[in-house]
């Protein structure tokens, strides 16, 4: 599905990757660790199709495709979705509002009609149902005033809305508490499914207890260092990343 | 001067048929005279430096159309509001056309102002009224005032609450190459009244319309006043729009201008608090393009104790469109315990856009709460980002954070058939269809 081919990218002149290799097939879980300022947010960004963030050398491909000329919501239209680590504050504009438009945008670009109000509504509210979002806090303005467990809750909402085939969730668990963290890490068990993917870029451990990859990347200076199972989060709880370098 | 001149010398033929012994031609003609010693504003002048009218005032535009055009009300029907019932007063040409009109009489007066100025029955309220919060020493108000003659006139008596909002809609047509107009409005609103209003200007032609409009806007004990005005007309018309809001104790004046089109367009809105427990709420929105300009000049007189004002623009400049805000809060040295707020927020999309803004705080009294608070910025990259990473292309997303941006002052409008509108217009405006709403 995804598959990454020697991957440089650089912010403003800083060269952050430096010829990244990843292959992602449907049905498959990736968890993507690393220190900090190892790269793993330029991963997630320069996936996402962020016009900050410089391509210098190498390809995305995606379902075969090479997107790394695509706009941000042209390559949300093909099926791909970032999970923000920091999700942005907008005033004015209500969660519900915002999904709508979403979805509606992402129909329309793949050329299908809008979604009628009954079947979003319906929709809505079983995916709210799903990660235990409160009714109320649909009308609210998208992200404002939500505690980071908030944010992080409404991010893997649009996921469940979306239903994308790709999903890189960006240290969806940091700002989680424990209940919080089984939340979200249920909802996504249960959006996984043999015909998408999912790669879960993490500082720690504790999500992968929740979300159990098939594989795991250890992200260092840029470059993937290491790669194995999902025993390999556990040697790195354990023995912390110096081991690695 | 040319319009100058051509103004001062139309006055007396103007005047002719005025019985010289009435207030209304004392008024006037000391109006001509103030005119005549100031004439047009020109950007030496402090209220002035950032808005030019040479670019209007050199048209030869003709100061009394002495015909109007018909207007078929299917062809005009989107300038007024759908699916509500209202009372509608419309002028064209600076003539009121009664086909087009919904008046009233019945215990209430909504209606014009050459009847009011003319008939005894109206003749105690105009003298108590008429001319009586203007400020004398503005040139366009004095030119406007020395030929007053027609326009809204209203008189809500104690302890009326209207049910329709009134619209009023002054068209142009285009029936003169280029046309002046002057309308004069008078709303008085007794003690415990109500009254919502809906106002807008729109030229029907590419003919230059220059419009220099006088409110007087008085409201009584306990009344409430929400004013609206929709600024959306072609681009070859401008507009000065003087109004004079003089309010009693209890009493609660809100405007909104929504300022998306036009030329030029001059809003110099005044208030004055002349008793207690004073509400005063002035919130606009601002969209314009090219090198339209769009000047907010607002001032707020807190004469008296306890009384709050608050101010909310918020502009969104794309092209070469320059915006003007400037926001005078007096508070006397009586006006204790006052609260006033002032919010200006602005967006410029382009290099080449500009707005100024000023805050100017006079202030006597020490007992009081007054913040104000100015921003310039673009238009935010992240949220653009995370809008587009869910699949919203980018223009509908600039879009919608732009509707986010004025949401808050269209979100104290408490007319939805109006609110509708509006979002109406500023979809249209920032050329997206109406796919979202909010």
């Amino acid at each position: 599905m995804l598959s990454i081919d020697n991957l440089h990218v650089s912010v403003e002149g800083k060269a952050i990757l430096n010829g990244i290799n990843l292959d992602v097939r449907a049905g498959e879980v990736h968890a993507i660790m690393g220190p900090n300022g190892s790269g793993k947010s330029t991963l997630s960004s320069a996936i996402a199709g962020n016009e900050s963030y410089d391509i210098d050398k190498g390809n995305i491909l995606f379902k075969g495709e090479n997107i790394i000329e695509l706009a941000p919501e042209e390559r949300a239209h093909k099926g791909i979705f970032l999970s923000f680590q920091y999700p942005i504050e907008i005033p004015g504009i209500t969660v519900t509002n915002f999904i709508k438009t979403s979805i509606n945008s992402n129909l329309k670009a793949r050329g299908e009609n809008e979604m009628p109000a009954n079947k979003m509504l319906k929709k809505i509210r079983d995916k709210a149902a799903l990660l235990e979002i409160d009714s109320k806090f649909l009308s609210r303005s998208l992200n404002e005033g939500f505690s980071g467990g908030e944010k992080k809750r409404n991010e893997i909402f649009q996921m469940a809305m979306l239903e994308p085939s790709l999903s890189i969730l960006d240290e969806t668990d940091s700002g989680l508490d424990i209940d919080a963290l089984k939340i979200v890490a249920n909802g996504v068990n249960k959006l996984k499914n043999k015909d998408n993917a999912i790669v879960v870029i993490t500082h720690y451990q504790r999500l992968l207890d929740h979300i159990i990859p098939d594989y795991v990347h250890v992200l260092y200076d840029g470059k993937i260092v290491k790669s194995g199972g999902k025993e390999l989060a556990l040697q790195l709880e354990e023995k912390g990343y110096d081991w690695i370098k | 001067m040319q319009l100058t001149e051509k103004l001062i010398s139309s006055f007396l033929a103007f005047e002719l048929d005025t019985d010289i012994n009435s207030p209304v031609h004392t008024i006037r003609t000391s109006a001509i005279k103030k005119f005549e010693e100031l004439g047009f504003p020109n950007r030496k002048l402090e209220n002035w430096k950032y808005t030019s009218l040479n670019r209007i005032i050199k048209e030869d535009y003709t100061v009394f159309s002495k015909n109007k055009n018909v207007i078929d009300f299917k062809k005009v029907k989107e300038y007024f509001i759908d699916n509500i019932e209202s009372y509608k007063i419309i002028f064209v040409d600076g003539f009121f056309d009664p086909f087009l009109s919904q008046t009233s009489h019945d215990g209430i007066d909504i209606c014009i102002m050459s009847a009011a100025l003319n008939k005894k029955k109206y003749s105690k309220i105009i003298n108590e009224f008429f001319n009586k919060s203007t400020n004398s020493e503005d040139s366009l108000t004095s030119l406007n005032t020395a030929f007053s003659k027609e326009g809204v006139y209203i008189h809500l008596p104690k302890n009326t609450i209207l049910e329709k909002p009134v619209e009023i809609i002054h068209f142009a047509t285009g029936n003169e190459a280029a046309l002046m107009l002057q309308p004069r409005n008078l709303i008085v609103v007794e003690e415990n009244s109500e009254i919502e209003i809906i106002e807008r200007h729109q030229s029907l032609t590419s003919n230059p319309i220059f419009t220099n409009c006088v409110t007087e806007i008085f409201a009584q004990k306990n009344a409430n006043i929400d004013y609206y005005k929709i600024q959306n007309d072609v681009i070859s018309s401008s507009l000065v729009d003087n109004t004079y809001i003089s309010q009693k104790n209890n009493s609660d004046v809100k405007v909104h201008t929504f300022s998306f089109g036009g030329k030029l367009t001059r809003n110099n809105l005044n208030f004055y608090q002349n008793d207690k427990s004073i509400n005063s709420t002035m919130k606009g929105v601002t969209i314009i393009d090219y090198d339209q300009l769009v000047d907010h000049h607002t001032l707020v007189h807190h004469a008296n104790p306890n009384c709050e004002s608050h101010q909310d623009y918020k502009g969104i400049f794309s092209g070469k469109s320059t915006g003007v805000f400037n926001g005078k809060i007096i508070v006397d040295k009586i006006a204790q315990k006052t609260n006033a707020f002032q919010q200006n927020n602005n967006i410029l999309l382009d290099e080449k856009s500009t707005i100024n803004s000023k805050p100017q705080l006079e202030i006597f009294a020490d007992d009081v709460k007054c913040s104000h608070g100015c921003t310039v910025g673009q238009l935010d990259q992240d949220a653009l980002f995370y809008l587009r990473a869910r699949g919203i292309p980018k223009k509908e997303a600039k879009a919608l954070l732009t509707y986010a941006f004025a949401n808050n002052v269209l979100e104290s409008v408490n007319i939805p058939e109006l609110k509708h509108k509006v979002k109406k217009i500023i979809a249209k405006k920032l050329g997206v269809s109406l796919g979202f709403d909010l």
